[in-house]
């Protein structure tokens, strides 16, 4: 299987990208891909492990050496039937995961890592090129009824595996738009809406059923489903951002990141923004938080046109390259730098931030103080240093501070569903269901904020659990 | 059997896994002249083969002896004449050696009970004697089942008209009786056992030490007792318990070796029944059955089949050569008559197999037959006052010189046989010859032998479109790795696949996966007590041809000249075959008739229908068979959506098993069509539950389907013929592993263990195979086939479009379970690097912690604890129980020298030991780092390639271990691929860089359990101080294996489990070989228990270890140390990608490539740390416990309990109620290692010798002095050379300055690792292994002055002689026998003439025959140069030119200028010899020969050398390719360092 000594021969050779000046003059996506034999030249590196520490590094569980195989063979076709049987959504996953698969490649240890995230992309994009991605739709039908409430990527691959076991699924969506978090969260610069709406043509032709502009809990009482459907599967996201409450929050110009990037992905659309326009153009643009979110606030402030965009982590600088002899395979602490931040950002670590100062009602600037890190038996315990209060000019400060647990009211409180300690629903992995019977809960909803690949696995998995309810047993795959 | 003290099998122990291998020896004098004399030599003989033979705990208890003689007529007709009992004439009265009860109740009824038969069968019963006896000499154990012993006197009775009839009809007196007595409840448990029953001869035997033979029967020692034969026997058992009647010799025979072929033997023995006719038994053949008692040995089973083929009317020479025929396929030496008798008896019956010699006599001729790979040795000579004196070895009679007229062995196949009525020695041609020439065999079998290939090509079916395909592939069990991993390779490179690591996935009965009914089996294999042969580089010795079709009448050996035959090449059967053999009907005049009978069923009666289905199978198959159609092919090929096939093995051994019952089995042929073969132990397991041959179309068609994936292109036709080329050769090596060397005999030998699998279901459908744990039974098994045709024909998404995935070979999500997951090798990994206890005890958690997914035995195990534990710091401390922990051997050269020194040193600074594995170890370790570490391995290996073993690497060892077997691929050598040889490796291995490195299958030194302890012996006179270690693999009978190894004087026993890891092995043996550790342990330990063994020996298991709970549950089974292979290397780094093979590990563990070396992470300290944790986690289950030491848990098993609540629906079956059994321990008997081993060192002639040559070990002055040797006097030399060893290394001391001059006899392993320094000059003649592993010394054999014989026409040493050795002279006037210099490194030798198999194996060295060779000379010789003179000119048919070039001498010319008179002789030979080996062939050669001139005197050579002109033309030279290539190779290399040095030189550097 694969080259034996491909990895020894072939150095690692990502996918390029545009440079900055050009692509940040516009919203679309950026990437250069390898030509097709450069992609089946990368895949040669794969050792075929006796244990694929990337196999199980995936959340979905890609198999990944056999379908890096079946491309250096050139072997795509099954390569993407390898692929699709385990991801729903790999065009998702191969462009916005940050490919835990290949921080436990085995040749991440010492070496660099096989581009596993290009050559899943490469796999699909060709899929879908060929025509080959072809809607599965189910010979039998079950008579069963399911909703699953929240379109994003959690409840479409629950959506969807649900509907090749024969039932009848609805999807309830509060937005205009099906796709959630992928189609509102995930600047179009990085995630193309066509790429969600040829996928959602495939769930449609197998039988999903979309209905946009339902909010369960809201426009429709969650009570109802429960008599209209068999089952239930909640798949809303934890859409509960995390808040600074330090003074002068109230002040305008403060705003919590997911609104931002939803309103700029709704303006891409072409859609109407029925509040006021939060943009960053000529602002200095403070974005709170470090991660995957922060990170795309810079992107879409420095697209706006931003004078300036500083990024702000309360956490101590990660280091540059993680001791791999105690992390790997595991997804290590470092410091990671995302093509938003190549296109012009200030960061800073050990920040936090004492108060807003504002005039008019408009915040103005930022009051920060530097923070000392130790370590205390194994947990990071923080203390302010002394003295070192400095200010940040802020025009438009952007909160990218996580989130901490799904909306609890209207649905879930309607439901009754239990939480769990975190205030997410609780339902174990074992079988998703929720302390009220026939409904089902999975992805952010029931795990709290996370990646998309995580979504996928929950949303496959309860799928499998809901058909197992309703049928006793179940040969769908997780 | 009856006559034993030996416990009906309890526990793990059983008696029918019992082996013994022993002395033999006969006394005759040819002219039939009756004395005392033969008897009184016989018993001299038994007391010198004394080291052949064991003690167990009870000194005085042996394992048995015995001797047979002619009928002593006036020794008998004198006592009975006392007792009032008149005797008739000599031949009209027999007499029966009888073994009675003590209980004279019973023995009145057992003594009637003779009686009345006698009468029933028309002879008259004379009387009753009873034979007195000294039971002073037996042991404490054996006296209470001492029997009555009575000899009873019959007359010939007036319906039988001659001897001959009076014998058969004592034979159906001896059987019915036995029946009669054995078959009654009431005496069912008493000693009854008829020794011997005849007119012509008589058996004195018993459990008697062989030197006690003549005390205990004092009629032996009576002058009047008069015999012209004596034929003895000393038994080595591998077990203890003392068994009257399994002493030889039987009637007929005594036997030294094993019959692996036994089960198989027996079940066509059986299976005959009905198909037997004899005229000349007629109605009382009926009488004879059961014709063999089960449990009996299998020398006694031998012995029943002899004597009916005798009583049939078989003269004895045709019975023998019937039983165990000589290699007669593809020999192109042999005589075509000869070819033509053995083809034509291999229909009549399957070879009884395995390493035998076997000593046979009527009273009229006596003889003896060796296997036809002469794997035991025999040694005879005659005198000139016409005595033929016989033994396993040379110098157990003291004969004079000047007497002996020939002195020779019995080579591999041939027999020697002495008529006493004709009054001379027929040698084996002439017998053969005759026999051969009685009928005309050729004829018969041209008019009756059809090939399958001579039949007209049929017309084949046709691949089915993909989804269907697909469909039958998930039916039948196909999973992606098997096409991809099994399939598809071997039709690309026509080979077993091969990967590395060990198996780490659970039994079949833990899977939760549906598993085909092949993955319950395990192969067997041999380990000590038989040894593998090498099935590529000893090939003429295998065959895969198969009869297909009825067996003629065994007992009308001309019958068959008239029933059809059909013959195949190999077992696997094309598509285009299988429909030959289904049409037959139309082309062979209907001889056959073939009736196709399918094994599929209505889907509709689900799982619960198999039972009724193969009830109906079995029915229509023998109704099939009444009505006279003679082949069945059992055939799934109707299984469908609508029907299901029951597993084709299944249905195969149900059949199979019905139809012996039924007696109908020879009256058949078996074949079978099926999809769900696929893999070779498939192949393997259908052969051996009786398939004459199979035809695998699935496989086939999905072969077809592949064609296009293959790069190149392959045809259809050759990727079939690849695929059967693999298959064919994988069911050879499996063969092999257990010592078969025909699939004949290999057909329904069912050598396997069940594991997992309900003893009901076994018993009624695998009659006879051994199991025990219990297990799933039909019900699981049909449902696991229900849930396969589910998948197929259901419509999970899943399997719609795709294969399952597998995940047995490499870890998958959705397939298999697997220990060693990217979650437990990376929490070890984070826990040993960060030094974090923590973290390791997640770690262990996840081992551990089975509830969800079963992965082994030990899974199911729960603890009973302490009520109240004790404190852990009352527990034994860490630094006590660290000495029982090992790491396991892993050679440097598998494994790269970062790694291996890594756990050297990280193991000797914990005071633990670490292993080098097969393949030396670099003296530079030896030496201690300057930081105070040592990278010594305490533990050094004694493998079979015996690389690098030398005195120097024996003495720098705590311990020598023998591997015996290796857990991932027992029963199999090794091989290190020429491209990992580098300059480094070579050295420590003293080859050459860039040839690849062989390791044979057996050790050539231990082809039995006597031989082991030969080698052990070996290595404690090396190396005394060093303790002895023997590593098996766990199967069943391991235990009965160790018990032997105890016996056999080694100090410790290692039990590996199937689960040990390797760097490279078939998959085939990774999978399928071996069984769990923890039934081979617990076996083991109850075992030498139950003998009193167990003080003795220490006990280490590995194989899978991986947790501190795993230590702790090995030492309630019965462990007192531990190995850790995998588990270690995964601390220094090792990430299980399974590449060892391809030396491309990314992470430097097991790889040669420097590049990827530097790539190596680990730090001594990490593999510290592991054993640290593992320690804690053994302390705190200790406390827990309630134990605190180590030596109170050892073999607690009652502190394991199985799990109560087990769910998983094919677990539940399980029963481990005899793997936790405890065993008695009556007092004073230890249960765990606590003694020391006599190892018999005292009486060692070396002491003598190093008190002698103290002047040289002191101050190297060289010292000369003499000595007596005899045969009893074994491995004379090595004590001494290891003490020059320890002094002075392997330089050792200046060439001669220690001359020993013996005179005698010298006993095995002569001059064994003889240090450099040393020259033994022997005058007389020497055993077997003289030279091995030579380390530098110069051996001199020659015969003594005072003998007659023509030398270099005589014996003059042993059977492998020179194995492993590495450097040094010997100098043999004379011929050797069998396997002459075997892996031979460096050692120079020259010799008058050699066996068969001659320098195979060889790596290095120079090795000269004045003479003859035998056959397969050269056979995987990889290295050095060998020079033969051919004087007939045929060396080249006798040559294996597999890996050698035979050339003429390649400076002859320049010799030819340079005449050598006799006073420049001295000169020539002190010369060096050329270092070039590519060229200076006669002039090395010339050397050689003066040399040998000097030292022997010899006469060829001298002739040779007055006459060069004349002879030197007449040598070939055998030169290894691979050898050339790499001397060339190196010639390159030094010339251009040679250039560059000028260079440099040139611009003035």
């Amino acid at each position: 299987m694969g080259k034996p000594t491909g990895f020894l021969e072939i150095v690692r050779h990502e996918h390029g990208y545009a440079p900055v000046a050009e692509r940040i003059t516009h919203f679309r996506d950026f990437v250069a891909p390898l030509p097709e034999s450069g992609v089946r030249e990368q895949a040669a590196r794969c050792m075929d492990c006796g244990i694929p520490y990337c196999h199980r590094g995936c959340p979905v569980h890609n198999i990944i050496p056999d379908w890096n195989d079946l491309v250096y063979r050139g072997n795509w076709r099954q390569a993407l039937e390898v692929l699709h049987s385990t991801n729903n959504f790999p065009e998702f996953t191969g462009r916005i995961c940050p490919a835990p698969c290949e921080a436990s490649c085995t040749l991440n240890f010492n070496s660099q890592p096989v581009t596993i995230k290009d050559i899943e992309c490469a796999i699909i994009d060709k899929g879908w090129a060929e025509g080959w991605v072809q809607p599965q739709i189910a010979a039998h039908r079950t008579g069963k009824r399911v909703a699953v409430i929240g379109s994003g990527p959690a409840g479409l691959a629950c959506a969807q595996q649900l509907a090749r076991a024969g039932h009848t699924v609805v999807v309830f969506e509060k937005n205009p738009r099906i796709g959630g978090l992928l189609r509102y969260g995930i600047p179009d610069f990085k995630l193309e809406t066509w790429l969600i709406d040829r996928r959602l043509a495939q769930l449609q032709a197998e039988g999903v059923e979309f209905r946009p502009n339902s909010h369960v809990g809201a426009d429709i009482p969650a009570r109802n489903l429960l008599a209209e459907f068999d089952a239930i599967a909640l798949t809303g996201g934890a859409e509960h951002p995390r808040d600074l409450k330090v003074p002068g929050r109230e002040l305008g110009g403060i705003h919590f990141a997911m609104d931002f990037l939803t309103q700029q992905n709704r303006r891409v659309a072409g859609q109407k923004i029925l509040e006021a326009d939060i943009l960053a153009t000529d602002k200095d643009v403070i974005v709170i938080g470090g991660g995957d979110t922060g990170s795309d606030c810079v992107g879409t402030s420095i697209r706006q046109g931003a004078r300036s965009v500083t990024q702000l982590e309360i956490m101590p600088k990660p280091p540059a390259h993680e001791n791999k002899l105690l992390t790997w395979p595991d997804w290590p602490l470092k410091l990671r730098t995302s093509s938003s931040h190549e296109e012009g950002c200030e960061r800073d670590w050990s920040v936090a931030t004492k108060q807003f100062l504002g005039q008019d009602g408009q915040v103005t600037d930022l009051q920060l103080i530097r923070l000392e890190w130790r370590d205390d038996k194994g947990r990071q315990v923080m203390t302010e240093t002394p003295g070192s209060e400095f200010n940040l000019k802020a025009g438009l400060v952007l909160l990218a501070m996580g989130f901490v647990h799904p909306v609890q009211e209207g649905m879930l409180r309607d439901l009754g569903v239990g939480l769990d300690e975190r205030g997410n629903v609780a339902a174990s992995t074992a079988d998703y269901q929720t302390s009220v019977n026939k409904v089902f809960a999975a992805g952010d909803m029931r795990r709290g904020q996370s990646l998309v690949v995580w979504a996928i696995r929950e949303g496959r998995q309860c799928a499998r659990a809901v058909d197992e309810y309703l049928m006793g047993n179940s040969e769908l795959p997780t | 059997m009856r006559l034993t003290c030996s416990p009906p099998s309890q526990g793990l122990y059983d008696p029918r896994n019992e082996h013994d291998a022993c002395g033999i020896g006969f006394v005759v004098d040819i002219k039939n002249r009756k004395s005392h004399q033969p008897i009184r030599q016989g018993l001299e003989i038994l007391a010198n083969l004394g080291h052949r033979g064991a003690v167990g705990a009870d000194p005085l208890a042996g394992d048995g002896a015995g001797i047979l003689i002619q009928l002593p007529d006036a020794f008998l007709r004198a006592e009975c004449a006392t007792l009032g009992i008149e005797l008739p004439a000599f031949g009209d009265y027999a007499v029966a050696m009888v073994f009675l009860p003590r209980d004279s109740l019973v023995r009145g009824h057992s003594e009637a009970a003779l009686q009345r038969t006698v009468a029933a069968e028309g002879q008259i019963f004379l009387g009753w004697r009873d034979v007195p006896t000294d039971n002073s000499c037996l042991g404490r154990s054996v006296r209470p089942t001492e029997p009555v012993i009575r000899q009873a006197f019959v007359q010939r009775g007036p319906n039988c008209p001659d001897t001959a009839a009076f014998e058969r009809k004592l034979f159906v007196i001896r059987k019915q009786t036995h029946h009669a007595i054995w078959d009654r409840e009431l005496l069912s448990r008493q000693p009854f056992y008829i020794a011997s029953f005849s007119s012509r001869t008589l058996v004195y035997k018993g459990m008697i030490l062989a030197r006690n033979l003549g005390v205990y029967y004092p009629d032996l020692r009576d002058e009047r007792l008069e015999s012209a034969l004596a034929l003895v026997h000393q038994r080595f058992s591998t077990n203890t318990f003392p068994s009257w009647e399994l002493a030889h010799p039987f009637r007929y025979l005594c036997h030294n070796g094993e019959i692996n072929t036994l089960r198989g033997n027996i079940n066509w023995m059986l299976a005959r029944r009905h198909n037997m006719r004899s005229e000349q038994l007629g109605a009382d053949l009926e009488k004879l059955w059961p014709l063999i008692g089960d449990g009996a040995s299998d020398s006694a089973t031998f012995d029943n089949a002899l004597e009916l083929l005798l009583a049939a009317g078989y003269s004895l020479p045709h019975a023998m050569m019937l039983m165990v025929p000589e290699a007669w396929s593809d020999n192109p030496l042999m005589d075509p008559k000869r070819r033509a008798f053995y083809e034509y008896h291999a229909a009549l019956m399957e070879p009884w197999d395995g390493p035998a010699a076997i000593a046979f006599t009527d009273g009229r001729q006596i003889g003896a037959t060796l296997d036809r790979n002469g794997l035991r040795p025999a040694r005879y000579l005659v005198t000139d006052d016409d005595q033929v004196i016989m033994a396993s070895e040379m110098g157990v009679l003291p004969i004079p010189e000047e007497k002996i007229v020939k002195k020779w062995r019995l080579q591999p196949g041939k027999m020697l046989l002495i008529d006493l009525e004709q009054g001379r020695i027929i040698d084996d041609d002439e017998i053969k010859a005759q026999l051969a020439a009685a009928q005309p065999y050729q004829n018969w079998l041209d008019a009756t032998q059809i090939h399958l290939k001579d039949l007209p090509t049929e017309i084949g079916p046709m691949a089915p479109d993909q989804e269907t395909l697909l469909r039958r592939q998930q039916a039948f069990g196909y999973t992606q790795e098997d096409v991809r991993a099994f399939l598809n390779p071997m039709a690309v490179t026509g080979e077993d696949p091969i990967s590395s690591m060990g198996r780490d996935i659970p039994p079949a009965v833990l899977s939760d996966r549906p598993k085909l009914i092949y993955d319950y089996f395990k192969q067997k294999f041999a380990q000590v007590t038989n040894p593998p042969i090498d099935p590529i580089r000893e090939e003429l010795v295998m065959s895969l041809v198969s009869f297909i079709g009825p067996r003629p009448n065994l007992l009308d050996p001309y019958s068959a000249g008239t029933q059809k035959r059909l013959e195949v090449k190999r077992p696997i059967l094309a598509n285009v075959d299988l429909e030959r053999i289904r049409r037959i009907e139309y082309h062979v005049d209907r001889a056959f008739r073939t009736h196709t009978l399918s094994i599929c069923y209505p889907v509709e009666r689900g799982a619960d229908g198999m039972g009724r289905a193969l009830d109906d199978l079995c029915r229509e198959a023998a109704d099939v068979v009444r009505h006279g159609d003679n082949i069945l092919i059992l055939s799934d090929r109707d299984m469908d959506a609508d029907h299901i096939a029951i597993p084709a093995l299944l249905a195969t051994a149900a059949v199979h098993h019905h139809l012996i019952r039924t007696g109908l089995r020879t009256e058949v042929g078996l074949v079978i069509e099926t999809g769900e073969a696929k893999r070779v132990h498939d192949f393997c397991l259908l052969a051996g539950y009786g398939a004459e041959a199979i035809n695998p179309w699935l496989a086939f068609d999905t072969l077809t389907a592949s064609l296009s994936s293959f790069v190149p292109p392959l045809s259809e036709a050759d990727a079939h013929e690849h695929y059967t080329k693999a298959i064919s050769k994988g069911i050879l090596k499996v063969m092999s592993k257990m010592g078969i060397s025909t699939y004949q005999s290999y057909c329904g030998a069912q050598i396997f263990e069940a594991v997992g699998l309900a003893e009901e279901f076994i018993t009624r459908y695998f009659t006879g195979t051994q199991g025990v744990i219990e297990g799933i039974g039909l019900q699981e098994v049909a449902r696991e086939t229900v849930t396969r045709h589910k998948q197929a024909f259901g419509d999970a998404p899943l399997y719609r479009e795709a294969l399952d995935i597998g995940g047995e070979l490499a870890f998958r999500i959705r397939g298999e379970q697997h220990a060693w997951t990217p979650e437990t090798v990376s929490l070890l990994q984070h826990a040993v690097r960060s030094a974090d206890y923590r973290q390791f005890k997640r770690y262990s958690r996840a081992m551990n912690d089975q509830r969800d997914h079963l992965r082994n035995l030990r899974g199911l195990f729960e603890f009973r604890f302490a009520n109240t534990p004790i404190p852990l710091d009352e527990v034994e401390p860490a630094s006590e129980i660290v000495k029982r922990l090992a790491t396991g051997a892993m050679s440097f050269g598998s494994i790269s020298w970062e790694a291996h020194t890594t756990l050297a040193i990280a193991m000797n600074r914990l005071g633990a030991k670490s292993n080098t594995g097969e393949g030396g170890e670099d003296p530079v370790r030896y030496i201690p780092l300057d930081n105070g570490d040592s990278a010594r391995s305490a533990i050094k290996q004694v493998a079979s390639g015996r690389f690098g073993v030398t005195a120097e690497y024996l003495v720098n060892a705590d311990s020598l271990q023998i591997k015996m077997a290796q857990g991932a691929k027992p029963g199999e050598g090794g091989q290190l691929p020429g491209h990992k040889v580098n300059d480094w490796i070579a050295r420590v291995r003293h080859s050459t860089p860039g040839v690849g490195l062989i390791s044979p299958p057996p050790h050539h030194d231990i082809y039995s359990i006597e031989d082991l302890a030969q080698l052990i012996f070996d290595l404690k006179n090396t190396n005394p101080k060093a303790a002895i270690s023997v590593k098996l693999v766990s199967e069943i009978g391991v235990g009965t294996v160790a018990a032997g190894v105890a016996k056999a004087h080694a100090d410790h026993v290692t039990i590996s489990g199937e689960d040990g890891g390797t760097g490279a092995s078939p998959l085939t043996s990774i999978q399928n070989a071996g069984s769990p550790w923890e039934i081979g342990l617990a076996e083991t330990h109850q075992t030498l228990v139950r003998n009193h063994l167990r003080g003795r020996i220490a006990v280490q298991v590995d194989g899978g270890l991986r947790t501190g709970r795993d230590i702790v549950i090995g030492a309630l089974l019965g462990a007192d140390e531990f190995g850790f292979g995998t588990a270690a290397l995964i601390a220094a780094g090792c990430v299980m990608m399974r590449k060892c093979h391809l030396n491309t590990c990314p992470v430097g563990v097991a790889t040669q490539d420097p590049e990827l070396r530097n790539r190596f992470p680990g730090q001594p300290a990490h593999v510290i740390n592991l054993f640290t944790f593992l320690i804690e986690e053994v302390r705190e289950f200790m406390a827990r416990l309630g134990f605190r030491t180590f030596d109170e848990m050892i073999g607690r098993a009652d502190r394991l309990d199985m799990r109560r609540a087990i769910h998983h629906w094919k677990a539940r079956g399980l029963d481990f109620t005899r793997l936790l059994a405890v065993p008695p321990t009556p007092p004073g008997v230890a249960t765990y290692h606590c003694e020391e081993q006599d190892h018999g060192l005292s009486g060692a002639l070396d002491h003598q010798f190093i008190a002698q040559a103290q002047p040289a070990l002191d101050a190297r002055q060289p010292v000369r002095f003499a000595s007596m040797i005899r045969n009893s006097d074994r491995t004379a030399g090595a004590m001494l050379s290891g003490q020059i060893a320890r002094r002075y290394g392997h330089a050792g001391l200046p060439d001669d300055t220690i001359h020993i001059d013996l005179n005698g006899t010298a006993g095995q392993s002569f001059g064994a690792f003889l240090a450099r320094g040393i020259t033994l000059e022997l005058r007389g003649q020497a055993n077997d292994y003289v030279g091995k592993g030579l380390s530098g010394g110069r051996i001199i054999v020659c015969p003594p002055p005072e003998s007659r014989l023509r030398a270099e026409d005589n014996i003059i040493v042993g059977n492998t002689v020179m194995y492993g050795a590495i450097a040094g002279e010997c100098y043999f006037r004379g011929v050797a026998g069998e396997r002459f210099a075997v892996r031979n490194s460096g050692a120079i030798a020259v010799v008058e003439g050699a066996g068969d198999h001659g320098c195979e194996y060889m790596t290095g060295g120079v090795v000269v025959v004045l003479g003859r060779t035998g056959r397969n000379f050269a056979a995987g010789m990889s290295g050095g140069v060998a020079y033969v003179l051919d004087e007939e000119g045929d060396f080249d048919r006798r040559a294996n030119k597999a890996m050698v070039a035979l050339e003429p001498l390649n400076d002859l010319e320049e010799t030819l200028k340079t005449p050598m008179l006799p006073e420049h002789w001295p000169d020539l030979a002190k010369s060096a010899l050329p270092e070039d080996g590519l060229g200076h062939d006669a002039q090395r050669l010339r050397i050689l020969v003066a040399r040998h001139y000097l030292h022997t005197g010899s006469e060829p050579a001298r002739r040779i050398l007055e006459q060069w002109r004349e002879w030197a033309p007449k040598f070939v030279k055998i030169m290894p390719l691979d050898y050339r290539r790499a001397l060339q190779d190196m010639q390159v290399k030094i010339h251009a360092a040679r250039l560059e040095e000028k260079a440099d030189v040139a611009v003035g550097v």
